[in-house]
This record gives C-alpha cells, sequence and structure tokens, in this order.
C-alpha cells in the first residue's frame, strides 16, 4: 500500500472516529440529570426572581434544549437545522457558553492554539530529554552513569508538578529573570501577533515546558532504557559488532531504530494525557490553556463549552495517533510491507 | 609456513566464576578449515567468539593469545584495543553467526548493511560498495542481484537470509572467517547447498576458517582440521581424516556413537501390516486464505496440505518427514483435531481395535475430551513447552485434574511412577523447569504426555532442540515406552537420520504432498523421488567417505517445477501416488 493510499485511507478513519467521540461526548456530558439552565431555571424559581426565569426559558427555546437528545446532537453537530437553520460544530459554530454568556469562540479564544503550542514544546522536550538519556543508561547499563540517570528520572518522576513550577519559578526569577506566570506578558493578551509578543511567549513558556515535560521525559527515559537493554542482546547487534562498527554509530543505527518504535507510537498517546495531567499546573502557573476552562465547564454542566473543549481535545488525540502510524509505517518497513506476497 | 592464526592457552572465564574455556591452543593455516566440534556447554562458541572478543560484557579473557598474522603484520588479538580490533573485524577476520533470521537488522535493506562493511573499511563511495555488493551477491547466489539489494531480511527464506549474511561476510575478502553453527538453523537440502557455496568460496579466495557445529557430519564435509571440546577444554585434535576414521579421544567416539546416520547398506523391507490401524488419514486437505494486502487483489490460497492417505498400524512408527514449510506440522495438527480438515478429509482414530473407531476431524465436545485422553502430544522446544511458573509436579498433575482422574494423592502416585519411567529421580517434583537441562526437560514432556496412559503420541520434533548424545537418549527411551506400553507415535521431523533409526514407515512431504512413501530401509535402498534423493544425499554423515553429493541435492531440492519430467508438478496438474512395489508409494506419472 503506498505511503499515500494510507494516508488518506487514515485520514478517513479519523473522520469517523471522531463522529462517534462526538456521540459519546454529548451522551457523556448529558448522562448527568438536568441540564445549566434547567437548574438555574429551579434556583431563580426558587428565589422567585420570575424575569430571570422567563430569560432562561428562551434560552432553551433558543438553543433547542426543550427538544429529544438526539436532535438536540444532531443540531450542535450541524447536521439537523436548529431554530437558526445549520449551525453547528461542522458549519464552525461551537455554540454558546451559558456560565460566560458569551460565545464558546470568544472564551475558547487564544488558549486553543496555546495549548497546543505548550503541549507541542513540552512533547519535543520530552523526547529531546528522554532519547540521549535512555540510550546512554542502556549503552552504560550497571555504571554510575545509569544509576544517575535512573535517579535524576525518578526524582522527575515523584517530584509534584506544581511544586517543581513554584521552585523553578522561584529560582528562574532569582537568577535569569523569568518571568512569573502566564504564557505572555498580559499587555500582549488579544494583541494580533507581533515580534514582540513572539518573544515573550518564548520566555513565558520556559517553565511550563520543563514542568509538564519532566514527568513524561522520565518515564520514558525510563521505557526506552529498558527496549534498548532487548535489543542489545539481539544477534543483528553482534552482527554490527563483528562488521567493525564503532558503538556509537552501530547504537543509533540498529538498537535504536528498533527500539523507537514504541515511542513513535506513543505520540498519539501523550498528546490527551499532557492536556489532562497539566490542568493543575496550569492553575498553579497561571497557564491560557485550555484545562481550566474544561474544568469550569464540566462542574457547571456548561454543556456547549465543555463538549466543544472535549472535541478539541480528541481531536488533538487523533492527530497525534494518526501522525504517529503514517510514521510508524516511514519507519517500519515490516509495517510498510504487511500482507505483500514475497 | 606460520599459521594463519594460532591460540595459545586461551582461558575465558565469566565474573568471578570458573573458567569456562581453560587452555585451549589451535593453529589455523591460511585456505585451511578448522572445525570446533562440541555439545552445548562445551565452550566452542565462546572461544571462536573469543577471537574477535564479541564476548558478553561479564566474560574476560584471562590468559593465553590470539595472534593474527597476516600481510599487514602481526598482532595479538587479545592485546589490541577496542578502535584496532575493530579494523580487523569485517575487514581481515569476519563472522557468521547461527540464526540467519535474527542476525540481519529487520529495519534495513539488505544492500545497505552489506554494503556498510565496504563503507567501514575501504571507505568505498556509496556506488562502487554497491557494484562490488551485487558482484558478491551475484557470487553466492542470488537469482537476481539488484532486487536482494533493494530487499529487506523478513523478505527472503532463512536459506537466501544465510547468503546475505555469507556475503557480508566475504565482501571485504578477509583472510579468516569464523562460522558459529552457520548452517544449524536451516534445512538439511538448504544447509547442503550453503556448506557447498562456503566450500566454493574458500577454494576461490584463499580464506580460511573456523567453523564451529555440534554435527559431525558437517566436520567430516568440511574441515581439514578438527579440534573436539567438551566441558572448556580440547578433548582432542588434529587433522580431520585420521581423527574421523579412528577417533582416539572416548568423548569422540561417543559422539560418533550417537550421531544417528542413515544406514550405509539399506536392504529392501517388508511393507507394513494393513490391519489394525490406530490412525487412519483419508484425503485430509488443509488450504489457509491469506489476505490479500489490497482489497481489489484476490486472497491467495494457501496449500498447507494436499490429499494426504496415512495409515498407522498399532504399536508402530509414522513419521513425516520434510523441509520448513512442507505441511508436516498442519498434518499432525489436524490428526489430533487441533484444526479441522476441509471437507473431505476423515481422520479416523482407534484407541481399542474392538470399539468403535473416534471421527477426529468432526468432534463433539464431549468425544474431544475423551480423544484427548488417548492421543497426546510431546512438542519441539523442552525450554518453553513447561511453564516456568509452575512446579514439576503441578505440570505433570494438570492433565489428570483437567480430566478429574483421581485423588491428589493418587495423581502424585502416577507423577512418580510416570518421572521414573523416564529416567528421572523422584525427588524432582518440588523443583521448577529452570533446574533441569534440556534433555531432562524433554524427557519431563515425554512424561507428562504420558500421564494420562494415552494410545497415541504425536511427537513434533522432540530431538531436533537437544544435543546429539541427548538426542540419542531421548530416542532410546521413546522407543523403549512404545514397546513396553504398546504405544503408537506419529512423528514429525525434518532429520531422515533420526526418522531412520525410530520410524516403521517415513512419508516424505514437499509443498503439502506426500511425494514418497515407504519403511525408511526401503527408501534409503531404493528412493525414486528426486526430492527424497536429495533429503538422502544432502544429510551429512561424519564418514569422511561419504561426502554430500551436491549434484542430487541440487536436482531435487529445486522447485517442483525444476523436477524431471515423470515426477514433475506443472500448475495443477499434480501426479498421482503410485504403488511401486508393496508398501512403497511415490508420486509420479506412469
Amino acid at each position: 500500500m503506498s505511503i499515500l493510499r494510507y494516508t488518506i485511507f487514515r485520514f478517513g478513519t479519523m473522520l469517523l472516529t471522531l463522529w462517534a467521540v462526538s456521540a459519546l461526548v454529548f451522551l457523556i456530558i448529558n448522562l448527568p440529570p438536568g441540564d445549566y439552565l434547567s437548574n438555574q431555571i429551579a434556583e431563580l424559581r426558587a428565589s422567585g426572581q420570575s424575569a430571570g426565569v422567563a430569560k432562561a426559558e428562551f434560552l432553551r427555546k433558543e438553543y433547542a434544549l426543550d427538544r429529544a437528545l438526539w436532535e438536540q446532537y444532531m443540531i450542535w453537530i450541524g447536521f439537523l437545522p436548529g431554530p437558526h437553520g445549520f449551525s453547528g460544530l461542522v458549519q464552525g459554530n461551537f455554540g454558546w457558553s451559558f456560565e460566560f454568556d458569551r460565545p464558546v469562540r470568544d472564551i475558547v479564544g487564544d488558549s486553543l492554539w496555546l495549548t497546543v503550542l505548550v503541549n507541542v514544546a513540552a512533547i519535543i522536550f520530552v523526547y529531546a530529554v528522554a532519547l540521549p538519556l535512555g540510550v546512554i543508561a542502556a549503552a552504560k547499563s550497571r555504571t554510575w552513569i545509569d544509576y544517575t540517570s535512573a535517579f535524576v528520572g525518578y526524582l522527575g518522576l515523584a517530584t509534584p508538578n506544581f511544586l517543581l513550577a513554584l521552585i523553578l519559578y522561584y529560582y528562574g526569577r532569582k537568577y535569569l529573570n523569568i518571568p512569573i506566570g502566564g504564557l505572555m506578558d498580559p499587555i500582549f493578551e488579544g494583541q494580533p501577533l507581533s515580534w514582540e509578543k513572539i518573544k515573550s511567549i518564548s520566555v513565558h513558556m520556559i517553565v511550563p515546558t520543563i514542568v509538564i515535560g519532566t514527568a513524561g521525559a522520565s518515564a520514558m527515559m525510563q521505557r526506552l532504557r529498558a527496549n534498548m537493554l532487548d535489543e542489545l542482546g539481539k544477534p543483528y547487534v553482534e552482527t554490527a559488532i563483528a562488521k567493525g562498527m564503532s558503538p556509537s554509530r552501530m547504537l543509533a543505527k540498529y538498537p535504536l531504530r528498533v527500539a523507537f518504535n514504541p515511542f513513535v507510537a506513543d505520540i498519539g498517546n501523550l498528546l490527551p494525557s499532557m492536556v489532562s495531567g497539566s490542568v493543575l499546573v496550569s492553575v498553579v502557573m497561571g497557564l491560557q490553556t485550555i484545562g481550566p476552562t474544561l474544568l469550569t465547564a464540566l462542574k457547571t454542566q456548561d454543556q456547549f463549552l465543555s463538549g466543544f473543549v472535549l472535541m478539541f481535545v480528541a481531536l488533538l488525540t487523533l492527530i497525534g495517533t494518526m501522525i504517529s502510524d503514517i510514521l510508524l509505517v516511514l519507519l517500519d518497513p515490516r509495517i510498510r510491507y504487511e500482507g505483500r506476497e514475497s | 609456513m606460520r599459521p594463519l592464526l594460532s591460540v595459545e592457552n586461551l582461558s575465558i572465564g565469566f565474573g568471578k566464576g570458573d573458567a569456562v574455556v581453560r587452555d585451549v591452543s589451535f593453529d589455523v593455516n591460511p585456505g585451511e578449515t578448522l572445525a570446533i566440534v562440541g555439545e552445548s556447554g562445551s565452550g566452542k562458541t565462546v572461544t571462536c567468539r573469543a577471537v574477535l572478543r564479541i564476548l558478553p560484557r561479564t566474560a574476560q579473557i584471562r590468559t593465553g593469545s590470539v595472534t593474527l598474522n597476516t600481510d599487514d603484520g602481526v598482532y595479538d588479538l587479545t592485546k589490541l584495543s577496542e578502535r584496532q580490533l575493530r579494523d580487523v573485524r569485517g575487514n581481515q577476520v569476519s563472522m557468521i553467526f547461527q540464526e540467519p533470521m535474527r542476525s540481519l537488522s529487520p529495519l534495513h535493506r539488505i544492500g545497505n548493511q552489506v554494503s556498510e562493511v565496504l563503507w567501514l573499511h575501504r571507505g568505498n563511495s556509496e556506488s562502487e560498495a554497491k557494484r562490488l555488493v551485487l558482484e558478491t551477491f551475484d557470487r553466492v547466489g542470488f537469482p537476481d542481484p539488484e532486487r536482494a539489494y533493494r530487499s529487506y531480511p523478513f523478505e527472503l527464506s532463512g536459506g537466501m537470509r544465510q547468503r546475505a549474511m555469507i556475503a557480508m561476510a566475504m565482501v571485504a575478502k578477509p583472510d579468516l572467517l569464523i562460522a558459529d553453527e552457520p548452517t544449524t538453523a536451516l534445512d538439511v537440502t538448504t544447509q547442503a547447498q550453503v556448506l557447498g557455496l562456503i566450500k566454493e568460496l574458500q577454494k576461490e579466495t584463499g580464506m580460511a576458517m573456523i567453523l564451529v557445529t555440534h554435527d559431525l557430519g558437517v566436520v567430516a564435509n568440511m574441515a581439514e582440521k578438527v579440534v573436539v571440546m567438551h566441558k572448556g577444554r580440547v578433548m582432542e585434535s588434529g587433522a580431520a581424516e585420521p581423527l574421523l576414521k579412528s577417533p582416539a579421544h572416548p568423548y569422540t567416539r561417543q559422539l560418533f556413537d550417537a550421531a544417528p546416520t542413515i544406514p550405509a547398506n539399506p536392504k529392501l523391507a517388508p511393507p507394513l501390516p494393513e490391519e489394525d490401524l490406530i490412525l487412519e488419514i483419508k484425503n485430509v486437505s488443509k488450504t489457509y486464505k491469506m489476505r490479500a494486502g489490497s482489497a481489489w487483489r484476490p486472497d491467495v490460497l494457501i496449500h498447507a496440505c494436499r490429499g494426504i492417505d496415512l495409515n498407522l498400524p498399532r504399536g508402530k512408527t509414522l513419521a513425516i518427514v520434510g523441509e520448513s514449510g512442507s505441511g508436516k506440522t498442519t498434518a499432525a495438527r489436524i490428526a489430533l483435531g487441533a484444526e479441522p480438515p476441509d471437507p473431505g478429509g476423515e481422520v479416523w482414530f482407534r484407541p481399542d481395535p474392538a470399539r468403535e473407531p473416534i471421527a477426529v476431524h468432526n468432534m463433539s465436545r464431549s468425544v474431544r475430551t475423551a480423544f484427548q485422553r488417548e492421543a497426546q502430544m510431546v512438542f519441539q522446544d523442552p525450554y518453553s513447552s513447561l511453564s516456568p511458573r509452575m512446579r514439576i509436579l503441578d505440570t505433570m498433575t494438570e492433565p489428570l485434574e483437567v480430566h478429574g482422574i483421581g485423588t491428589r494423592a493418587e495423581q502424585r502416585d502416577r507423577a512418580t511412577e510416570m518421572l521414573k519411567q523416564v529416567g528421572l529421580n523422584p525427588d524432582m517434583l518440588k523443583r521448577f523447569p529452570h533446574a533441569f537441562s534440556g534433555g531432562q526437560r524433554q524427557r519431563l514432556s515425554i512424561a507428562r504426555a504420558m500421564m494420562l496412559d494415552p494410545r497415541l503420541i504425536v511427537c513434533d520434533e522432540p530431538t531436533s532442540a537437544l544435543d546429539v548424545s541427548v538426542q540419542e537418549q531421548i530416542l532410546q527411551l521413546l522407543e523403549d515406552i512404545r514397546d513396553e506400553m504398546n504405544l503408537s507415535y506419529l512423528f514429525i521431523s525434518h532429520d531422515l537420520a533420526v526418522v531412520a533409526r525410530i520410524a516403521d514407515e517415513v512419508a516424505v512431504m514437499r509443498q503439502g504432498l506426500v511425494v514418497e512413501q515407504a519403511p525408511p530401509e526401503t527408501l534409503f535402498y531404493n528412493p525414486k523421488h528426486p526430492y527424497t534423493k536429495a533429503l538422502i544425499a544432502a544429510q551429512p554423515t561424519p564418514d569422511i567417505e561419504r561426502p554430500i553429493n551436491l549434484k542430487l541435492v541440487a536436482q531435487g531440492a529445486g522447485s517442483p517445477d525444476s523436477w524431471p519430467e515423470a515426477f514433475r508438478f506443472s500448475g495443477e496438474v499434480i501426479p498421482s501416488l503410485i504403488e511401486l512395489e508393496p508398501g512403497h508409494k511415490v508420486r509420479s506419472h506412469v
């Protein structure tokens, strides 16, 4: 199967999966009894504010919350016309947030791409740290290098992220003048992208990247070490040594290539765990990512907001797995030629 | 003349333990082949790897020297730095390893892996290296060197991969080749061809070789000098011919006695009785569907077995012999009811001549349970067929528990009895499998198969993972048990010499078809089919007067459309099995 055909095929399955995920997301959000508006109506009734009740009733109609669940779903996706015609996710309308009383698009705004940015940076950090350390630890297994890297790795795993964040902020500020909190200087918020803004974001990103990436990096390092040790015992490594290759060249060309597969496959899994795992960190560090928004939305049953955020995370995950699948096909001929007659 | 390589007083040990190789010395002259023979644990592999210092990290060379004497100078390889040694590896001295399946990286093209040697040692450009590699590929017998250059290892058969390994070892024109069991993992006909190829290349290039092997037959065919090792020491060494003709050391003689051979002067044997059959396989075929890679291409049908008819008389041994992929294991699985045959095939099993036979091809659940009590299996690999987490006692009594037979105490007694039967000490019941050697484990597997007191045992290459002397003991044990308890065996093997000893009837399979069938004596006396002839010719015998006949091997081991016209399969036209003389059938036209 050619790579192009496979990519198209994989893209198709991704769309189908996304559709299935949307149904699940919608169902799960609607599982708890009531919704944001009916909760509010009950509250208003109890306190005797009938004007508010009328408005809430109006909103219920406006957003078709009075219809059957499957109809609500189809309207949300944009497969059925709502009170205002076809206007759902497919058409680019992300819905209305009741909690913030603003369109979802305005609330998530910048935080969408900032989330992607922070997490991609963290993933790059994970690979950049874990790869060399894991390989060295395996090549020098049972020496002080191995033990030191394992010790540092476990330290990284065991330290609570927010604690690490506070420590890094403190010392970063003290010695390197790194700004504390947020992902950019407040003056750039809502501003169009400019050179100054990019600079501000890069400086602000240093600590969050390290904090979010550390745990992942040490876990990945340990696994890479174990995988490499497995591969180092294989006969093809001996063949390479018997050829007269130098150890570093041999390590990089043979066992690392084979041991690397699971890590390529991991890209897809890293994304969602980073998004959901970094909620606490984002709150502590005041990052304008999507994690804290999701938390608020879920707590208040703000269904369009939480639905949109969950869909966004799902999309990230699916894109991640698609990328890793395509990379695997490129990297591993055994997968590429599966089913081809010899 | 100074020897090319001389090893003197070499001792090697692991960690703080005792030396595993002690005081080993030998010389290899230019262009000469030296064979190191021994069983597992003899230290032969460690010795040959010590030459290039490709050893596990905990191993140390304790004493001795390894002197290499080439045109470039004289070095003691044990004293060279790692960097200097790198220039020797793959350049002046190269190696071939045992498992061609795993000795090549699965992720890199063959051409890349072979060319690498030239990049490293000659600094050749990519195109220059490619030209040389293609020449070598042509020389080692790749029909299409360009294609081989582009292939990945998993696209090639075992024999072709070993040819690629040979090409890799040869491409830099080394003075010495170290081959560590280079053909052990290959089919016997492929082994013969690869050995022939190595010999030819050696004649052409004047390269010397150290051949490490456990097979005296291979030694007789290849070596000029022999070193026999046992438990880390050299037992006997010297020129091949006198040593093989009249071994002086008792250990060497013991190895000779244990080596299974095809009888030198076979006679015609009477046919087997046709009545009282315990197992009857009638018209059994098995077709697997391999799904094509894309939806537009049709699925590929694989005919694992085609129209097999076999009879096993009670108390006898029927052997199915063939190379990997010949369908012999599929046939055995169908005989055991592990897989159903294609519609139309029948397998009848008569545990008791007086009772109605069991239709193995179509069993209900309860019939299957009853059937399993009567038919058991002994597997190929004694290392993976016993659970490492279960004590021997539990492994042994498990079949009884599954079938709900006896109390705990009775089960225990039965296990004790069976251990004695296979020549093990009942004290061993409390141990775990890792405490046993390969031969002991295979005895345990046999004991486990015997626990239910079956009538039929299917043995799937039960000795192919064992040393020759242990193999001999296991075959003896199987024979004794068979005669004592009136068992019947269906014996699967790729090794005609093993089969020659134990079987009463042999069916030779190729590409899912039985091509020839007869009692083993008859088969060796009067082989008719080119493939049978190739199998017999390819069998290395430890008799220096009977070298492998490569011409016969080449004639029969090729694809069925290259066989002489009388035997050829062309497309769907397959000759039928005809009876030449009583009890001797061959698949041929007319």
